[in-house]
């Protein structure tokens, strides 16, 4: 694998991986806009992002799909895409050629949250991995832990006479509320969520049942019920107009009490399709990589103290991460546009 | 410590301060009576010395976490405090502990008297029994303070919403010198404690800055003016023989001041005065730097007596022959303090001036001499008023004078604390010295959330050198400081320091090269230092 200002590029088979300017042939993680970037001449992917791919990209882009565990040859390279765990369709890419392999596993987490494929451990001599989280501060709590805190708060809400808001990204984040908080009470979607979960249900997976939320719905069909909003509404004047609105963000950064009293809302949950510390940690162990390759995040943080554990890595730099959980929460608002 | 850590979670998070009276008063609803007296105490800062250093609580936590300092200190400055970030690098608890607040401010008072060693086992034994937002919690009460967004007013209004007892009432109750481990929670809040108690100070009558235009308050004739003192507001207390000096932050400072005790004799039993502690000297107000060099100090050699003498000047009456006399009107309160004031015999104890005007414009223009005598401005006081508990709009205004202002650029970003961790919010500024830059003051506040992330944005792209926390960053933003006072200082680099120095605005208009220079600097020392 090289580091090109490209993107991830395998010379041998003449291919680039998650690619953030237009190349022939780009090998694609998953469908975040950060690591599937307009422009490619020809995708190939997870099945199941192909639906969400054509959703966001333009339904005539020119994409093949593989299943997790399938092999294609590539001039060569064997290539093959394994689970992820950071969203639907989430895909590590393994590469092997005479031998060696490598893995870039986009972005990963390491629990199952009962909806993606669970995170496999791809055994490898090189590794790129993500650090978004790669500081010690972050370890989350459990899936259960944290839907229970969260069924603890709508309820809470319920007894107000309130409805509770959860602020989640619309690809990811909020078919795994939509999965966790089913049948706790009503579930209302934004439409960009909406969108998504249509393109996620084409390839014929289940997602729970949601009604359409739109600005100014009248109280007696909110009130009491959930609704589930991208971050681009966050301060805007239709999330206020929302009758006893309470407001949780839900998101990694939550984990900091200064992140979380930044933002106007009325709670904040810890929750991440990233994996925390630990799991970045017992994750490159377990691959048994010989170099790992540090890519958004804590970069230098994080490649300083796997060197430091014996774990020879480097930092690369990349465009991923200003999308989706980074911290600059403006780029989903500006691809989905407003309302 | 489960309820308390979910309060002071939504204390937290919410900004609206209806959600957070309501989070204290369902608190109060659940809470044990000791605990609830904790709370007011944590609050109010009446927080008990720190029983363990926090060098060793540092040192415990690496060595429980396992991480290198480096790493340790890479969290710190993302997390902007350290009882925070030693809750989210410890690893998860092993069993689960369930103590009420008052159980462990007990057991940590006694912890003070402990050895290094029992104090180690003690608090590795808690971190290991608690989850993160409870460790935190606990890191807080060992050391740190609870700067949680709770104003006294807001907890005031919440006891009162919870007891059902009048505020102003409430507030007068929670004051003063009171133990959290012997009082009783009825009693508090109840007030009949108040009697019992010597040096129990009034809440302060506060005043609101004047937002329309002075006319418009009527008839001058309805007004007293006054210097705006720029010193510490304090109240005399001579009960049963008994002489105590408060400060407005609640704080007994009478051994700070041993020439205000020397008034303890001309005061009759039964009196209770507001005022200002200043340095006065030769009839002289000075400026609030030389004040001080007086306050916290352990002992006060009597060099700096001579050098820098306090004062006080005194605004109003708050007790008069043992009855409480806040429901007169101020004229009355006025002309019995006067009385009082008459009988003493030191130059440095006085009334403070009336000052007196016909019209308001001549008013105006006397304001604009305020700097003269050290002040901040004019004070404004209805002569038919009550002394109110706490800030009531209408019947007291300031009407400060306008900061003194430079422009400055921005030469070193910090990531903030609390709220403000998630960006670079604390700033360092600098003026011209020849072809040189030197920082001039360090402001934190004055900017909307939409420049600060603005201003982040810019810190994060034109970074030069990062040392730990700190980015030095390309001089190229220029803002306008204003401030309150200026004094020479040998600790900076310049060589004054600037009073209360903050953000009054972005100048994108101006380019660095426009900034001012340290003459610009020297010659407002000589007028104003």
């Amino acid at each position: 694998m090289q580091f090109t200002n490209k993107g991830i590029y395998c010379p041998q088979g003449n291919f680039y991986i998650d690619p953030w300017q237009p190349v022939d042939y780009a090998v694609i993680t998953h469908a975040h806009g950060d690591h599937a970037r307009w422009g490619s001449k020809h995708y190939l992917a997870h099945d199941i992002s192909r639906p969400i791919m054509q959703a966001r990209l333009g339904a005539d882009i020119s994409i093949e799909t593989l299943p997790y565990g399938e092999s294609k040859m590539i001039n060569g390279v064997t290539l093959s895409l394994h689970p992820a765990g950071h969203i639907l369709g989430s895909a590590q890419v393994r590469l092997e050629y005479n031998g060696f392999v490598s893995v870039a596993s986009g972005d990963y987490k390491v629990e199952d949250d009962q909806l993606s494929s669970p995170l496999e451990i791809v055994k490898c001599h090189e590794f790129v991995t993500e650090s978004t989280f790669g500081l010690p501060i972050y370890n989350w709590l459990s899936q259960q832990q944290i839907l229970d805190n969260m069924k603890n708060w709508i309820g809470g809400n319920q007894r107000n006479q309130r409805t509770s808001i959860f602020i989640a990204y619309s690809l990811g984040k909020a078919q795994r509320l939509m999965k966790g908080l089913e049948g706790v009470a009503p579930l209302l979607v934004h439409s960009s969520i909406d969108r998504l979960n249509k393109a996620i249900e084409s390839t014929g997976l289940q997602l729970p049942e949601t009604g359409l939320w739109y600005a100014d719905m009248p109280k007696a069909e909110v009130q009491g019920n959930i609704v589930i909003l991208p971050p681009s509404l966050l301060g805007t004047n239709v999330i206020k107009k929302i009758p006893n609105g309470a407001i949780a963000i839900c998101s990694g950064w939550m984990q900091v009490r200064g992140s979380r009293r930044w933002q106007s809302a009325d709670a904040g949950f810890a929750v991440s399709d990233h994996a925390d510390w630990q799991g970045l940690l017992s994750t490159i162990k377990a691959t048994g990589a010989e170099q790992v390759f540090v890519t958004h995040g804590y970069t230098a943080t994080f490649s300083k103290y796997l060197n430091e554990i014996g774990i020879s890595a480097r930092e690369v730099v990349t465009q991923y991460g200003n999308d989706e959980e980074a911290e600059n929460t403006d780029s989903e608002a500006k691809e989905e546009g407003t309302v | 410590m489960k309820h308390f850590a979910a309060l002071i979670q939504s204390l937290e998070i919410s900004n609206k301060t209806n959600d957070k009276i309501d989070a204290i008063v369902e608190y109060l609803k659940i809470a044990p009576d000791d605990d609830k007296l904790w709370l007011i105490a944590l609050f109010t800062g009446r927080r008990p010395k720190r029983p363990v250093k926090s060098t060793l609580i540092r040192e415990w936590a690496l060595e429980l976490s396992g991480l290198p300092e480096w790493l340790f200190l890479e969290c710190y400055s993302n997390v902007g405090d350290l009882g925070e970030t030693i809750s989210l690098v410890l690893p998860p608890p092993k069993h689960h502990t369930e103590k009420t607040i008052s159980q462990w401010m007990r057991e940590l008072l006694e912890l003070g008297t402990k050895t290094d060693e029992e104090k180690k086992t003690y608090v590795l034994e808690a971190w290991n029994g608690l989850d993160y937002s409870q460790r935190f919690i606990f890191n807080k009460l060992i050391g740190g303070g609870f700067r949680i967004g709770v104003s006294y007013k807001l907890l005031v209004n919440a006891l009162s919403k919870f007891s059902g007892i009048d505020e102003s009432k409430m507030m007068h109750s929670i004051m003063g010198k009171w133990d959290p481990l012997e009082t009783e929670f009825a009693e508090l809040i109840g007030g009949s404690h108040v009697n019992a108690d010597n040096s129990k100070p009034y809440p302060f009558c506060l005043a609101y800055p004047i937002d329309k235009p002075v006319e418009e308050l009527g008839n001058p004739e309805d007004w007293q003016a006054e210097w705006k003192w720029d010193g510490i507001r304090g109240q005399i207390i001579k009960r049963n023989d008994e002489f105590f000096v408060w400060s407005r932050g609640e704080e007994l400072v009478t051994e700070q001041f041993p020439e205000l005790e020397l008034l303890a004799p001309h005061l009759p039993d039964g009196t209770v005065i507001d005022g200002e502690i200043l340095a006065v000297k030769d009839g002289q107000v000075l400026n609030f730097n030389q004040l001080q060099k007086r306050l916290n100090r352990k002992t006060i050699s009597k060099k700096l007596l001579e050098e820098t003498p306090a004062g006080f000047y005194a605004y109003d009456l708050l007790e008069h022959e043992g009855s409480d006399i806040r429901e007169k009107i101020f004229a009355e309160r006025r002309q019995l303090l006067e009385k009082i004031i008459e009988k003493i015999p030191f130059g440095y104890v006085l009334l403070s001036p009336v000052v007196s005007f016909d019209r308001w414009e001549q008013l105006a223009v006397i304001r604009g001499e305020a700097r003269d005598v050290n002040s901040e401005g004019i004070m404004l006081k209805a002569r038919n008023s009550l002394y109110h508990s706490g800030r009531k709009k209408g019947d007291w205004w300031k009407w400060k004078i306008n900061p003194l202002s430079i422009d400055a650029v921005l030469i070193y970003g910090q990531k903030g604390s609390g709220r403000r961790s998630a960006f670079y919010t604390d700033y360092t500024f600098a003026i011209k010295s020849g072809d040189q830059l030197v920082t001039i003051a360090k402001a934190y506040s004055g900017l909307t959330d939409k420049e600060i992330r603005e201003v982040d944005k810019f810190i994060k792209a034109n970074s030069l050198e990062k040392f730990g926390p700190v980015r030095t960053v390309k001089p190229e933003l220029v803002f306008e400081i204003g401030f309150e006072g200026i004094a020479e200082s040998n600790r900076h680099k310049s060589g004054v320091a600037l009073r209360f120095p903050r953000i009054l605005r972005w100048r994108k208009d101006k380019k660095a090269d426009e900034i001012n220079t340290i003459d610009d600097l020297k010659e407002m020392l000589a007028k104003y230092g």
